[in-house]
């Protein structure tokens, strides 16, 4: 009995422990060539990574995977030449329609564990909703979820802005342009809403960081907090490539507190081109 | 003459009829003269121009747009977005070429050009800008602002002048 929850106990540790990874290492971002376009027939390309600095390949190449893009009218558009190398991942989008495109890599997944012959096990990698009942095995008691869901995203114009694409699916965090992410000026403050769920996200913590890093000594991290309606004001002192995370609140403990449960995870990542005035 | 200015007083308010013996002498047509700098630089492309009205409360009017319109497949207009305030204020909303606004871009030294009243989309009598912004393919960016009214007296009507992309640009009307 006593050894059962001493099981419990490290496997919910462990698990909170990875949950943790994504928010406390390296900064995860997708970075377009443009964001604000002219012309009939033209291209963005886009690196993807994870690394420190902010926008440096200098780590991991995101894996492109989960990568989708869409046209403002809602549909698919192929993601071309597709290589992902050393540190990056490199990909183009062919933009043949007037309006805002959304490129996102989006996972839903679910973390959790299970008891079986008097042991705790943790889901494997890859289990989510639909897949749960084959990733658990037979006998399976006790079982324990959290969903994860962890949201990264970039928007590029050709034209005029266009908002047909943000129309939430009420999964994880979501953003709501009150400021179009592709019309971002230096001097004017722009809002942004966040939606948990498709709800409006109180408190959730904002993480607004100019690129460049390399260059300075200073992070330059701007701490920001949803309001109640769930929206976020930035201003932008300099133009240049933002990004910007928002995230589920993340559980503290003391050593030897007792664990926190397994929780609700959400991570929103953006990169934003705040253009000169 | 005559045309433009009955109709204004059909469609005018009374305040607009007041004035009419004002307008009836009113100039037609803005004369806009615009410096293209000769730039001593490695790689020289001629400069992107848009030329624009703005007022208070009304949507910017684009007025002529210079740039490399007779590319094969429309591909000059992928450099549009580097003429940037013109591009957030008028140019996403269009489609080019664009009648009467579209032309090609133009050499170093003075460079004419006139827009009616129409052009200007100065109907209504009031305070307006002309906004003249250059970018230059591998050089820089520049924007010019002249405010002028609308009537406006016959003669010279307001001047500026760029430091880099742009020389003098000056109004004058007839």
């Amino acid at each position: 009995m006593m050894k059962k929850q001493i099981w419990g106990f490290a496997a919910t540790v462990a698990l909170a422990a990875m949950a943790a990874v994504p928010a406390s290492a390296h900064r995860q971002w997708m970075l377009p060539s443009s964001t604000v376009l002219s012309g009939d027939d033209v291209w963005v390309t886009v690196d993807a990574a994870v690394s420190n600095d902010l926008f440096y390949f200098e780590h991991q190449p995101l894996r492109l995977d989960a990568v989708h893009a869409w046209a403002p009218d809602g549909s698919d558009v192929a993601i071309e030449n597709k290589a992902t190398g050393r540190y990056r991942s490199t990909f183009d989008v062919h933009l043949t329609q007037k309006g805002t495109y959304r490129i996102a890599s989006v996972s839903d997944s679910l973390m959790g564990s299970y008891d079986l012959n008097g042991k705790t096990e943790r889901l494997p990698r890859g289990t989510t909703t639909a897949n749960l009942a084959e990733k658990l095995p037979a006998g399976a008691t006790n079982v324990r979820t959290a969903e994860a869901n962890n949201r990264n995203e970039i928007f590029v114009t050709v034209g005029e802005p266009t908002t047909t694409l943000f129309k939430p699916t009420g999964k994880g965090i979501e953003m709501v342009p009150v400021t179009h992410p592709n019309d971002l000026f230096a001097g004017e403050a722009a809002t942004f809403q966040f939606l948990l769920d498709g709800k409006p996200a109180a408190d959730l913590a904002v993480t607004v960081i100019p690129g460049g890093i390399r260059y300075r000594d200073q992070l330059g991290q701007i701490d920001l907090k949803t309001d109640v309606e769930g929206k976020v004001a930035v201003n932008w002192s300099e133009p240049g490539m933002y990004w910007m995370n928002v995230t589920t609140p993340h559980a503290e403990r003391q050593a030897g507190d007792a664990p926190p449960p397994v929780a609700r995870r959400a991570s929103y990542v953006t990169t934003l081109e705040v253009m000169a005035p | 003459m005559q045309t433009p200015s009955r109709t204004l007083l059909i469609g005018g308010s009374l305040s607009a009829a007041l004035t009419a013996p004002v307008l009836a002498a009113a100039p037609a047509t803005m004369d806009v003269t615009i410096t293209i700098p000769q730039l001593k630089v490695a790689e020289y492309h001629r400069p992107y121009v848009a030329i624009w009205v703005e007022k208070a409360g009304a949507p910017a009017k684009t007025v002529a747009v210079w740039y490399d319109y007779d590319m094969k497949k429309n591909e000059g207009t992928k450099w549009l977005r580097d003429v940037r305030q013109w591009w957030r204020a008028a140019g996403r909303t269009m489609t080019f070429p664009a009648n009467g606004v579209t032309g090609a871009t133009r050499a170093p030294g003075a460079q004419k050009i006139s827009f009616s009243r129409a052009q200007l989309g100065a109907t209504a009598p009031g305070a307006y800008v002309l906004v003249v912004e250059a970018a230059r393919e591998v050089g820089g960016r520049e924007l010019l602002r002249i405010p002028f009214t609308w009537p406006a007296k016959a003669g010279p009507g307001g001047r500026a002048a760029g430091k880099t992309e742009l020389g003098a640009v000056t109004v004058a009307f007839r």
